[in-house]
């Protein structure tokens, strides 16, 4: 008291409130960590683009065909014939059919030529679900048959592969996040309780999962997918295969979640807890479990890829999604045979997103692993 | 910590008075012949071995030993929290409880006795009277609040589990019985933890009560702690060791709440610590512990002038005194504290002990004797 301050800037009495609370101390230090705000940003954009809006940035609309069939991605020109340099334009596509080769080709027609807008009026949709629109982010103003664009080419029916690539991120990114979410839900709960009642119960739970991740992936996969009938909608068969891969996800979760239960429960707040009468409920999931939480989200986060890469894997083996549903899974389907390579490569187009999926989601688990222990000194 | 004592009157207006009877004599808690084993895997550790005392209400007994003398699984038992190896294996826990808010089977409301170790460990029984009737703190004040939560919380999970606010009284005021009652809300629990948090002196704590435990002192999370205990009304505080993870300045403070606390609600207060000074100021009555052995019982005067028990007079020759240089070498216990799983023959202590009678201490089990008024010990040298 006896010190004397120097006069303040800060107006007295509302100094400004920093808080205090664990998820505050959490983003503080999270923000200091450039590459995983880097991959929080993009992964963000990432869902923005491909789980929200997609029907937004296609040009078309999913299942929209035309007689383009496999037509190589169109080059966006900004120099045209005459070496005249002029705003973003394509030149028009025409078929023709080598008879020797019997290959069918596509030609550029350097006489057509259309300019490329932005926010340009094409097929209908519903923006979030909700907003009917037609305006497209970018496309040509061209009628459909005539000419289309395709960035990354065109499907053996003719699709706008750039389409099919942002509506299949929809669901390989939810089938993430959901499984993802159903394992927390399902390791958390299950790796507390076998943490903190041990004997009979833990012994039960910990050989439950051995056998689980003893038991062979591909088959128990194969024998999972068979069991879903076959007249199921494609939706449910979506959510079927997503309980699937959470179920068989959540073991290394539970064991990790119970190990850090066991030191936890030997702490002296959860001796407090019990002390004032609180229920075993109440102290496994309110005292118990927040302090597994900077682990557990570090391992979900970090998990997540996995999930969709199972997505991806099973649905190419033809044990996950399968179409008319369109996920990153099935167009690889599509672009894995040697004829695709060697003729439509452009089908290859699907794997950037998937990279830069797991390469955003891995940053981001990074940072949070540095973010979620603010109490460490580092 | 301006006049502690008047927000406790307010906050202590709407509860059920007639709860607390007037006659502080009453037995509260009353242990008779305890055991507490651990069967671990070098044989069994006798934790606690035939304790017997009782607690009245509003008293306090201070219960004294060496570290491992079984003086925390003594306290863990009462609430039946005795840690996994170990078992209660004989004796009882007499509880006399006085049921404040109405019985869910109607039955009257009069001292019910329950024996603590035939209860289930787990049962609804035990978690009411944990927290609600007997509440405890801990040693480490440090480690007893949940990191993630903040005062608030941790006193809101309380108050709201086991207080009641009357809803529906009966009869004149005379004879009123409430016969209804309410859980409190949130916003009364608020309330509730904010005087809490002033009466047990925290500054500000309007502020102080959405603070997180890292935010606090060790003697301000040992305050709130005391204050979670108390805001539940208890009648009985088992306070196991609970300044000695402070500094002398703070633990004397502490200790001043505890006592003025104990004094306006009337409240028992079961005090374990190995330090003999704090003993001498709060206590009322002293058990003294030595390998899981009661040695000698007395009341606080007696014992440190008159100690009958040679372990107790040697433990009170230990303390360093001040006062003139005398040159003298401090006194302390010869030997060392002996293997749990090996205890000695006859009389536990008798290889330490400086009154040791060949043939006699290490052969005979000495009895529980009684030495004085309200004197005991366990000693062969008062049997014949």
């Amino acid at each position: 008291m006896a010190v004397a301050t120097a006069p303040s800037a800060l107006p007295l009495g509302k100094k400004k409130e920093v808080g205090q609370s664990y998820w505050d101390l959490v983003w503080y230090r999270f923000k200091k960590n450039k590459l995983g705000v880097i991959g929080a940003v993009l992964l963000v954009a990432l869902y923005v683009s491909f789980v929200a809006i997609p029907e937004f940035i296609a040009p078309y609309q999913l299942e929209n065909r035309s007689n383009f069939v496999e037509a190589p991605p169109t080059a966006i020109r900004l120099v045209d014939a005459n070496g005249q340099f002029q705003a973003p334009f394509i030149y028009g596509l025409d078929r023709k059919v080598d008879t020797v080769k019997r290959l069918r080709t596509w030609q550029v027609n350097t006489d057509r030529k259309y300019p490329v807008r932005l926010f340009v009026q094409g097929d209908e949709y519903r923006l979030l679900g909700l907003v009917s629109t037609n305006i497209h982010l970018f496309g040509i103003e061209a009628d459909q048959k005539e000419q289309r664009i395709f960035i990354m080419g065109a499907d053996a029916l003719g699709r706008d592969y750039f389409t099919r690539i942002m509506y299949g991120g929809r669901l390989s990114l939810m089938i993430g996040l959901i499984g993802q979410f159903l394992t927390l839900a399902l390791g958390a709960t299950l790796g507390v309780i076998s943490g903190y009642y041990g004997g009979a119960v833990d012994m039960f739970v910990q050989r439950f999962t051995e056998f689980l991740a003893a038991f062979p992936n591909i088959p128990l996969f194969m024998a999972l997918s068979a069991a879903i009938p076959a007249f199921w909608s494609p939706i449910a068969v979506y959510f079927m295969l997503t309980i699937i891969l959470a179920f068989l996800g959540w073991g290394g979760l539970a064991r990790q979640v119970r190990g850090l239960i066991l030191s936890l429960r030997e702490r002296e707040y959860a001796l407090a807890a019990k002390s004032f009468g609180a229920k075993d409920r109440r102290i496994m999931f309110r005292h118990l479990l927040p302090g597994t939480m900077s682990h557990v989200i570090v391992i979900a986060t970090l998990s997540i890829p996995g999930m969709i890469l199972a997505e991806t894997a099973l649905s190419w083996l033809g044990l996950g999604l399968r179409p008319p549903l369109t996920s990153w899974g099935t167009l690889l389907q599509d672009a894995a045979t040697v004829r695709a390579i060697r003729f439509v490569p452009w089908l290859l187009w699907v794997v950037p997103p998937i990279l830069l999926t797991i390469l955003t989601y891995n940053l981001l688990g990074d940072g949070l692993r540095d973010a979620l222990d603010p109490y460490s000194s580092r | 910590m301006e006049n502690p004592s008047q927000p406790a009157a307010t906050a202590t207006a709407d509860q059920p008075t007639d709860a607390r009877p007037a006659d502080a004599q009453q037995t509260l808690i009353e242990v008779r012949d305890l055991k507490v084993e651990f069967n671990i895997r070098g044989g069994v550790v006798k934790a606690v071995d035939g304790l017997t005392f009782d607690i009245k209400r509003g008293q306090t007994v201070g219960i004294i030993g060496e570290s491992g003398c079984g003086k925390s699984v003594t306290a863990r038992a009462i609430l039946r929290m005795v840690p996994k190896p170990g078992k209660i294996t004989g004796g009882e826990i007499l509880y006399y409880r006085y049921s404040r808010y109405p019985r869910k089977d109607g039955k009257s409301q009069d001292i019910e006795v329950i024996d603590m170790t035939k209860l289930d460990p787990d049962g609804e029984l035990v978690r009411q009277i944990r927290g609600g009737e007997i509440a405890m703190i801990f040693q480490e004040p440090m480690s007893s609040l949940t990191p993630v939560y903040t005062a608030g919380t941790h006193l809101n999970e309380a108050i709201t589990l086991h207080r009641l606010i009357p809803l529906k009284r009966l009869g004149d005021q005379m004879v009123e019985k409430i016969v209804e009652y309410r859980r409190v809300t949130k916003e009364e629990a608020r309330e509730i933890a904010i005087q809490m948090l002033r009466r047990v002196g925290i500054p500000k704590p309007e502020q102080r009560v959405d603070s997180y435990p890292h935010q606090l002192s060790g003697g301000q999370r040992q305050r709130v702690m005391i204050a979670i205990a108390l805001s539940t009304e208890p009648y009985m505080l088992i306070a196991d060791e609970p300044t000695t993870a402070l500094d002398v300045s703070i633990e004397a403070q502490i200790l001043d709440i505890m006592r003025e606390l104990q004094q306006t609600a009337n409240m028992a207060i079961m005090f374990i610590t190995h330090n003999l000074g704090v003993i001498a100021s709060m206590a009322d009555e002293i058990v003294v512990m030595y390998m899981g052995k009661q040695v000698e019982r007395a009341k606080v005067v007696d014992l440190f002038y008159n100690p009958k028990h040679p372990y107790t007079q040697a433990l009170l020759q230990s303390v360093p005194k001040l006062g003139p240089k005398t040159g003298a070498r401090l006194a302390s216990i010869e030997g060392m504290v002996p293997d749990p799983l090996h205890l000695p023959s006859g009389c536990v202590f008798h290889p330490r002990c400086p009154a040791f009678m060949p043939g006699k201490c290490d052969k005979l089990i000495p009895q529980w004797n009684k030495v004085g008024e309200n004197h005991w010990a366990r000693c062969l040298l008062y049997e014949e």
